[in-house]
């Protein structure tokens, strides 16, 4: 896919990971810290069997979410959100007269580079792991919702039912013990492949090239690039078409990238207010 | 194969259930939905794409009469405290109490309604045990804990009496702190990724203080007997203005993204309000001492104050839940980036 070439955000300075992009964990702090981890989901062999949503939702005790058949093909958990941390995406497609294909793909947090979520918290909630990844402390967390409204994906929602805001955690529980996340280790033909951050962007780039030769020409990485809008996403793509097809934003940028130009428009306008209202008592003396 | 042809086929296209989207407003700027096709061609800038026309971004959670209750009682506060300061330094004491009075109880209102909204409010002050200049929120939290106790103390000084030392002392605190509280908030939802805020970003913050201006003068104009409301009319003239020139700047510069806030009824709310401030403006501004006409023109100030912020919070979520808000200009933006990249090819 194209990407924006951004020249990474005014919060987006610190130490930076073998292949020139930042890296989240060396920047909060962790000196001495594991590789950074993710997923890389292949949706060219995924086969819709949605066993990573299952195994997601047994290993996390995620609550059911309610069950509603939408029509969007056979997809009927319809979008991530505060209990749904794996979604698999159907998308029916006429290639030509007489002929289909089915698109397939298992989406989930993307543990931003530069996380929005991440920045926005006002509590401290969210935070950045050891493997570089983002996880939300329940017992932080106040539900105030902020991260909702900042992460560009809309993967990340807040529980009606405690009131307080969940996403994946990339089993920070089961990677710190060595074991796989719930959803990779279920995926039964290796769509979601979870490893180093390094050695799975190699193995994409390898699977890009080998899908191209063969003659797919619509493959393409999408959240792979540390030079795009996120600095790149922790768990990233190969996408048979374009991101917005699979409900993916094109060109997602963080919003926290134009905060400092926020905070002096705030700064020029709340000393605009000062300045009008100690002028507006002089004047005529009533 | 055609666009045409491939309309109906899912990728794109409606939702097979009603979603609620703005659609329909048509013709401001945003196309259609088109359908989904296949082989990767890009679209014509007539459509878009999207997985069954569902949103791209979650909703933002907050309800409407807490957030923009907050945004509006907020400002009225923070720039009442300033007007406040000023009347109480140019020999104003009844406007001085009154605005000190108003600014008390709409920080207490607006900051009950900010706990009201969260998802677990017993955990409030969760937000002080970090400060974070990435997080609006967690800045707004620590201003607002500095200026609500000064706002309280300068008000009941000045209703009682008592402590007239500190009492002063409050109310410049609460001078200083008082725009940063109303203009904060234009980050507060700038800082998403809500088309209709985000791109905003540049306007909000002077809309937004122009607004609270606006609506501080009118509260004095209504409460205030004309002698001693010179400030208030004031800065009820200058706020309106500006709130008028800053609200025309926001939907010029924001072109098609300013549709949110055209259309629908965030479109009715902004546009009532632009009414009822064009209307006060002229009142305030030729009504002279009239009475009547200043308690009319400042009520409509503050009406129209609400209903700007009510706009606003609304024109927010209608982005947010369209997907056109959200792929389109990001589409634009490749595609104008492909172009700056090889000035060769046309798309």
């Amino acid at each position: 896919m194209s990407v924006s070439t951004h020249s990474g955000g005014a919060f987006a300075s610190g130490p930076a990971d073998a292949e020139g992009g930042l890296d989240p964990a060396a920047r909060s702090g962790y000196a001495d810290h594991p590789p950074r981890m993710g997923f890389f989901t292949d949706t060219s062999v995924c086969i819709g069997c949605k066993a990573c949503e299952v195994a997601c939702k047994e290993w996390n005790a995620v609550p059911a979410d309610g069950l509603e058949l939408t029509g969007m093909s056979y997809d009927n958990t319809a979008s991530l959100g505060a209990s749904t941390w794996r979604h698999v995406a159907f998308i029916e497609q006429i290639t030509r007269p007489g002929e289909s294909r089915w698109l397939m793909s298992s989406d989930v947090c993307k543990h931003c580079t530069e996380a929005a979520c991440l920045d926005v918290c006002p509590t401290g909630a969210l935070i950045r792991t050891e493997f570089g990844t983002v996880v939300v402390q329940d017992d932080v967390c106040n539900g105030c919702g902020y991260c909702v409204s900042a992460c560009p994906f809309g993967v990340i929602g807040r529980r009606e039912t405690d009131g307080g805001a969940h996403k994946c955690t990339l089993c920070y529980d089961r990677i710190g013990d060595g074991l796989t996340p719930a959803c990779a280790k279920a995926c039964p033909t290796e769509s979601i492949q979870f490893g180093p951050l390094d050695e799975l962007r190699e193995r994409a780039q390898a699977r890009l090239e080998e899908l191209q030769e063969a003659g797919v020409a619509d493959a393409r990485l999408y959240g792979e690039d540390p030079a795009d809008g996120i600095g790149g996403a922790g768990a990233f793509f190969l996408l048979l078409d374009d991101p917005e097809v699979y409900g993916l934003p094109p060109d997602p940028v963080v919003t926290t990238r134009d905060l400092p130009r926020m905070w002096r428009h705030v700064a020029t306008a709340a000393a605009a207010l000062a300045a009008a209202a100690f002028l507006s008592g002089l004047g005529r003396r009533s | 194969m055609t666009p045409r042809e491939a309309r109906g086929v899912q990728g794109g296209g409606q939702p097979p259930r009603a979603q609620g989207g703005p659609r329909g407003s048509g013709g401001k700027g945003f196309p259609p939905a088109a359908g989904g096709y296949p082989g990767g061609r890009p679209p014509g800038p007539a459509q878009f794409r999207s997985y069954y026309g569902r949103p791209v971004l979650k909703e933002p959670v907050w309800e409407a009469l807490d957030v923009a209750g907050y945004l509006f009682l907020g400002g009225l506060a923070g720039a009442s405290s300033a007007l406040a300061a000023s009347a109480e330094l140019t020999g104003h004491p009844e406007l001085a109490r009154v605005a000190k009075t108003a600014a008390a109880g709409a920080i207490g209102l607006s900051v009950a309604a900010l706990v009201h909204d969260l998802g677990r409010p017993s955990r409030f002050l969760n937000m002080l045990r970090v400060f974070k200049p990435t997080s609006p929120m967690s800045i707004g939290t620590w201003l607002l804990t500095g200026y609500g106790p000064a706002a309280g103390a300068a008000a009941v000084s000045a209703v009682t009496g008592w402590l007239p030392r500190t009492g002063r002392a409050a109310t410049v605190v609460a001078a200083v702190l008082g725009p940063g509280v109303a203009a904060y908030t234009g980050a507060l939802l700038s800082d998403t990724a809500v088309p209709a805020w985000h791109e905003a970003h540049r306007e909000l913050p002077y809309l937004f203080v122009s607004s609270a201006a606006s609506a501080a003068g009118g509260l004095g104009l209504v409460l205030v007997r004309s002698e001693q409301a010179g400030p208030a009319r004031n800065l009820a003239v200058v706020g309106a203005g500006a709130e008028l020139v800053a609200k025309t700047l926001l939907i010029r510069r924001l072109g098609p993204a300013a549709e949110p806030y055209q259309s629908g009824r965030a479109g009715h709310l902004m546009e009532a309000a632009e009414i009822l401030t064009a209307g006060a403006l002229s009142a305030a501004a030729l009504g002279g001492r009239n009475r009547v006409a200043a308690v009319l023109a400042g009520a409509a100030l503050v009406t129209s104050s609400a209903l700007t912020r009510f706009g606003i919070f609304l024109a927010g979520r209608t982005s947010a839940r369209d997907p056109r808000y959200t792929v389109v200009p990001q589409r634009d933006r490749i595609r104008r980036q492909d172009q700056s990249e090889s000035p060769a090819a046309t798309v």
